[in-house]
């Protein structure tokens, strides 16, 4: 556990009188490598296993019983791609922790996922912009990793880019059917995008040193978002507000009610097998 | 595919065996093509195919009665198949791992593909998958009373496995051979399904008998609730069947509900064994004369509560279905509204070209 470093610098902490000091300064070592893969590889882990838990909770709740297998077909390809990753994740931290005991007995503090995957489902209008802007950072993501120099990452990118792929046609042709559809699927389209639209912006942030660095991906990601939008008759908000945090493990208030449900059973029985 | 690594068990396989025989002989039957034409007297042909033990196809003139039948028995085999999603469904978000996770979500998305094919063979009888929604949405036909029960622990998802597919598998294998080609044909594919839900529900209480003291213990609580729930799924005595007449001279259906309850028992008590569980029932015993097990019928006056809307769950999962679909409304509206649009902006432009 120790291997975790915060990286938000140093931060004011308040003191009884109300006023404000500076923080004992935390030095970290420069991250080893190993460590520093294993935050990545935990960040896009964690985003899956995420948006798989989010898309699993419409089973059996969809607009339309097709709608329900395509659901529950996307957060299966979440979930195996989580999988993979915290496999992987597991592996480069080299303590013995399985797919398990990273999904299973991590608090919300150690989760690296972004803040997009852990907001709640709200309408269906809400659920395609967040798989929208999900599928949109994904694929590009995963072409690039599946060309990387690690060869697990670069398998796991293999296979998971044919699967987003399908993920943003499904996203891109619901955004476009309910935004250009009836009056009240525009509206509800409309304050989808208008909600989910800052989060993407963690997504991107430059990070030099990762084996992909986010801050390439930004140009696909635009262009195909606003294709999408204009196609759809969707207005790009606008707004500077970028709320950030996920990768740091600094949710939502979501993210602990989400992993709650996730985790009962599992911590429930320690030590059991399933 | 699904895990298989516990003991192997020969009645399982032995249904599977059926369902492949039952599909070989519905290629049989196709390729032997069928005597004579409808020709002048309908009905006279219609009973020639099922004594022929052919299949009747949507096109063909069937007796309204018989239509009538398999329009009620096919959709209330759909409308079961998808609020049959949602007791498991209930589990999803909470499985223990993720690969029980990825299990389960899968067994509940065949479970709404199975209603998707059911929907779809019911339509080629003349209805639409609509009609029959709005029929069972206003409570007009019936869904198994099985998924009336509540899944109050992770176990109920091995023993729904075990014995409700389980239950499932043994009613739907005879109807792999039933009389209308296009049921038959959906229970083939169908069966095949079911067999590896029933295998890894097994599983699933396997690995919890063999557990930690309180898995073993959320496993036998488990099968003790959902033990006569689970009989009662082959429906009221046959003294007492009111359809079962009929369907068999058509041969809708094969065995009467006692015939497949036994077979059900029968194929149980072994199983259990194995794993080391107890079926509630201290009347069990086998009977060598009958070369079967004797066995405590279930209540059938709280089957008929059940059916009638006075099970746990029954208000429950109606307003479940109710609020998905009252829900996705706009949705469905939206793509309706824009499939038209983009089909009248192809039309205008085709017109342009033709102009131009
Ligand atoms: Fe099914
Ligand atoms: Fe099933």
């Amino acid at each position: 556990m120790t291997a975790y470093v915060e990286q938000t610098g140093p931060r004011a902490v308040p003191t009884a009188s109300g006023t404000t000091s500076a923080a004992p300064e935390l030095t970290p070592a420069a991250p080893e490598p190993v460590t520093k893969r294993f935050e990545f590889v935990l960040g896009l882990a964690d985003d899956a296993l995420v948006a798989a838990q989010r898309l699993a909770e419409w089973c059996t709740r969809g607009p339309e019983m097709e709608e329900d297998i395509a659901l529950s077909n996307i957060a299966l390809d979440q979930l195996g791609a989580a999988r993979l990753l915290l496999t992987y994740a597991g592996e480069l931290e080299g303590a013995g922790r399985d797919e398990d005991a990273l999904a299973y007995r991590r608090d919300d503090r150690e989760f690296r996922n972004c803040l997009l995957v852990e907001l709640p489902n709200g309408d269906f209008a809400v659920t395609m912009a967040k798989l929208l802007f999900l599928a949109a950072y994904q694929v590009p993501l995963y072409t690039a990793l599946a060309g990387c120099g690690d060869e697990r990452l670069a398998a796991i990118g293999a296979k998971a880019r044919k699967e987003s792929a399908y993920h943003l046609d499904h996203a891109s042709l619901w955004v476009r059917r309910l935004g250009d559809g009836t009056d009240e699927s525009h509206r509800r389209m409309q304050a989808a995008v208008d909600e989910v639209w800052p989060y993407p912006h963690e997504l991107l942030t430059p990070d030099p040193t990762a084996p992909v660095d986010p801050a390439t991906l930004r140009a696909d990601f635009d262009s195909v978002v606003s294709s999408v939008l204009t196609e759809a008759t969707l207005t790009v908000p606008e707004t500077s507000w970028t709320p950030a945090g996920g990768r740091n493990g600094v949710h939502t208030e979501h993210l602990s009610y989400l992993l709650a449900e996730l985790q009962v059973l599992h911590r429930a029985h320690p030590g059991a097998s399933w | 595919m699904y895990g298989n690594d516990f003991p192997a068990d020969d009645t399982s396989s032995g249904l599977l065996g059926e369902v492949e025989a039952a599909e070989m002989a519905l290629r049989e039957a196709a390729e032997r093509g069928r005597h004579g034409a409808a020709g002048a007297d309908p009905a006279a042909y219609f009973t020639e195919v099922i004594a022929a033990d052919q299949k009747v196809e949507p096109r063909d003139w069937m007796p309204e009665s018989y239509r009538a039948t398999l329009i009620r028995q096919i959709a209330q085999h759909a409308h079961s198949e998808i609020i049959g999603m949602q007791p498991e469904g209930n589990w999803i978000t909470r499985a223990p791992s993720l690969k029980r996770k990825a299990i389960l979500l899968a067994k509940v998305q065949d479970e709404a593909g199975h209603g998707l094919y059911l929907y779809a063979a019911a339509e080629t009888l003349g209805v639409s998958r609509d009609e029959l929604v709005d029929l069972l949405l206003a409570g007009r036909q019936k869904y198994s009373s099985i998924f009336n029960y509540p899944t109050l622990s992770w176990a109920d998802m091995g023993t729904i496995g075990w014995l409700v597919d389980g239950a499932a598998i043994v009613n739907q294998v005879p109807l792999c051979r039933c009389s209308y080609g296009p049921y038959a044909r959906a229970m083939i594919r169908i069966c095949k399904e079911e067999s590896f839900h029933q295998r890894q529900g097994y599983e699933i209480l396997h690995t919890l008998a063999h557990g930690t003291p309180a898995q073993r213990e959320m496993a036998q609580d488990s099968v003790n609730r959902w033990w006569y729930p689970s009989l009662a799924m082959f429906g009221p005595p046959d003294t007492d069947s009111t359809h079962s007449a009929q369907s068999m001279a058509w041969k809708i259906k094969r065995f009467s509900n006692d015939e497949l309850r036994q077979r059900f028992v029968d194929m149980c008590v072994g199983q259990a064994e194995v794993l080391g569980l107890t079926l509630p029932d201290p009347a069990l015993c086998w009977n060598d004369e009958r070369g079967a097990y004797d066995f405590t019928q279930p209540d059938y006056a709280e089957l008929m509560r059940v059916i009638k809307g006075a099970g746990p769950c029954n208000r429950q999962r109606m307003e479940h279905r109710r609020r998905s679909h009252r829900e996705g409304a706009w949705v469905r509206s939206a793509a309706a509204a824009y499939a038209a649009k983009q089909a009248s902006k192809k039309e205008q432009a085709s017109r342009k070209e033709r102009v131009a």
